[in-house]
């Protein structure tokens, strides 16, 4: 495999490790499995288009206005949403999820219809390809996503672990009932939940749309990077990072030396290699399993 | 076992009087549509038709059995492309392709459901999800390396010098179709098997203990369910004389969800009810558009998927037993106004 081969691999797992943190976010905190995931990505990323229309002379703002929304859309979603589907069965639950992202699909075409948008482009910025070793050659966007994907893995790891927010959260998804009886507000951690994974599902979307733009096929991506979080284990971020890049060197093996057409099918064969194997993932915890 | 017993009226389908009365009605005017409808009334009872036999199939895993799969469209496109590969290939007459594609859908449910003999739940959602994709993709790598642009063109069926094309025949062929898939449903769901599948759903542990074998009967559920689908995948590439790998995506299986759940979970006439709600949907959606602002316009798809979202979020958070929970309801409710003695002679 030659140098460029990796580097390709660690760009496409960076894209599949940051949107699979909020699949594990939320499915560590409150074990709810979310199908929108990929639709609220693809929502984060035409907030960047509207606020860089808006704002085209000051993308900083443009960008953290942007992440704001993606950040306010989660909690939304928990608050109008997922509330009443708390205690209710994990059926139920995912086929709202599933609802929830034809109705963002159908939402975003209305108003941003099917047009192909550029935020890079409107920000008046150029998107040159970046030597990171000899011969070897990522787009700069790719690049900032790889080195967005290492900050909000440690950023999140500061956050559960040191944090009064981040103890509540893996409390709640502990034991729901203890929590709650250590005086938690369940709802209150639900919400951060969703609203840290929308968010760095946000951030996901709008590197990408800066490096290729978007469009309304954008949410595939998100579905393609549920593999990463169930081959690392559902509720590990560890996990997630390992299964990326599991996820994503066998994709990017296939392409290169089996068939392109086989793109978007890998993911999901190493998810069922996985699934038969060690169904609770590499890291994930064997017992919360919900297995016969 | 004696005519007469208790027992044996319990089996009756059409036991009583007023059963009986019902279902002549209902196929008279089953029989008498097609020669007052329209051919575009005749082409929407002909899609809702055949999507009964799916929502049947689905309703019977998902609604009875209590396992989620969300494999529809997979299956869907496997018995399709069963029909178009076998067709283009050797030329096959429908009475080949239409039990190979059974085979092929029992097979994959085979495959389909050998995942929930170890994982149940959420899990099982997400293997039965993996292998859409890879059904998807051999029907995609087929059509690349035939380089068939457009998908695969399919001959209407013909018996002996009578082709199956009119909107009229292939209304009375579905017909037959769903008739013999809600006569499958009902039998399975009344009988042993049904039972087993309802204890399964409740609390497979429990039904172990009871001596169901948990693993036979998860297995033939989704065996049952594909090979149903399966066919129905079939019928729908020969009823469209044509098939495309476009049309069997994600939002396929979403569909047929959906026709479960507004429906009524676990309810053979919610699985009906709700084919023709989601079928018919989209028109009225269509209907509604035209008054809609000119910036909408040639948006329709759009305001589909958005509609359909809300809809089902609706009956998800608000009416979770579907359709038939409204009708139950209303029915109760007009029951009460009525004198409880007409109610108790009813429960005799």
């Amino acid at each position: 495999m030659s140098l460029q081969l990796v580097a390709n691999v660690v760009v496409l797992a960076a894209i599949y490790a940051l949107v699979s943190t909020g699949y594990v976010l939320v499915y560590r905190v409150s074990r709810v499995l979310n199908l929108a995931h990929g639709e609220l990505m693809m929502v984060g990323a035409y907030f960047l288009v509207s606020t860089a229309g808006l704002f085209s002379s000051n993308p900083i703002l443009a960008l953290v206005l942007a992440a704001l929304c993606g950040l306010v859309m989660g909690v939304l979603v928990y608050v109008v949403l997922m509330r009443w589907m708390t205690g209710e069965a994990v059926l139920a639950a995912v086929l709202i999820t599933i609802a929830l992202g034809i109705l963002l699909r159908g939402l975003s075409i209305l108003i941003w219809t099917t047009q192909q948008f550029y935020p890079a482009a409107m920000f008046g910025w150029r998107n040159p390809p970046v030597h990171v070793a000899p011969g070897v050659q990522i787009s700069a966007a790719s690049l900032a996503i790889v080195c967005l994907t290492i900050v909000v893995y440690i950023g999140l790891f500061v956050f559960l672990q040191f944090t009064r927010w981040g103890v509540r959260m893996r409390a709640a998804g502990q034991s729901p009932l203890l929590a709650e009886q250590r005086g938690i507000r369940l709802h209150a951690v639900y919400a951060v939940a969703w609203g840290l994974s929308t968010f760095t599902a946000s951030l996901a979307g709008m590197l990408l749309a800066l490096d290729s733009g978007v469009e309304s096929t954008m949410a595939t991506i998100g579905l393609k990077a549920f593999p990463a979080a169930l081959v690392g284990g559902l509720d590990s971020l560890l996990g997630a990072a390992i299964g990326a890049l599991i996820v994503a060197a066998a994709e990017i093996a296939a392409i290169q030396y089996v068939n392109p057409l086989l793109s978007d099918v890998v993911p999901f064969l190493v998810l069922l290699i996985v699934l038969a194997i060690r169904p609770w993932g590499l890291f994930g915890s064997r017992e919360q399993l919900d297995r016969v | 076992m004696r005519d007469g017993s208790p027992y044996a009226q319990e089996l009756a389908l059409f036991g009583t009087r007023a059963r009986r009365i019902r279902l002549a009605a209902a196929l008279a005017v089953l029989a008498a549509l097609p020669f007052v409808a329209t051919p575009f009334l005749l082409d929407l009872a002909n899609q809702v038709l055949l999507a009964c036999i799916g929502a049947l199939a689905l309703m019977l895993l998902t609604g009875f059995a209590g396992l989620i799969s969300l494999g529809t469209a997979g299956l869907l496109a496997a018995g399709a492309y069963c029909v178009g590969v076998l067709v283009r290939e050797v030329g096959a007459p429908f009475w080949i392709t239409l039990p190979a594609a059974a085979v092929l859908g029992a097979l994959l449910g085979l495959i389909f459901g050998l995942p929930s003999l170890r994982l149940r739940g959420l899990y099982l959602a997400i293997s039965t999800l993996g292998l859409h994709f890879v059904v998807v993709y051999l029907g995609g790598e087929y059509e690349a390396r035939e380089v068939l642009s457009t998908g695969v063109m399919i001959d209407s069926p013909s018996i002996g010098g009578f082709t199956l094309s009119s909107g009229r025949a292939w209304y009375f062929a579905l017909l037959a179709f769903a008739a013999l898939a809600l006569l499958i449903s009902v039998n399975l769901q009344r009988s042993r098997t049904g039972r087993a599948w309802r204890a399964l759903r409740e609390r497979d542990i429990v039904a172990s203990a009871l001596g169901i074998d948990v693993q036979r009967f998860k297995l033939m559920a989704f065996m049952v369910s594909a090979t149903m689908t399966a066919v129905a995948g079939a019928l729908f590439a020969y009823f469209r004389n044509f098939v495309s790998i476009d049309a069997f995506s994600l939002y396929l299986t979403v569909q047929y969800l959906a026709m479960i759940i507004i429906g009524g979970m676990g309810s053979i006439p919610g699985a009906l009810l709700g084919a023709g709600f989601v079928i018919l949907f989209p028109y009225a959606i269509e209907a509604i558009a035209a008054y809609l602002p000119e910036r909408f316009s040639n948006m329709e798809f759009a305001i589909d998927y958005a509609a359909f979202g809300v809809v089902m979020i609706l009956f998800l958070l608000l009416e979770p037993a579907g359709l038939m929970g409204i009708w139950q309801r209303l029915r109760n409710s007009f029951a009460a106004r009525r004198a409880p003695a007409v109610l108790s002679r009813d429960r005799r």
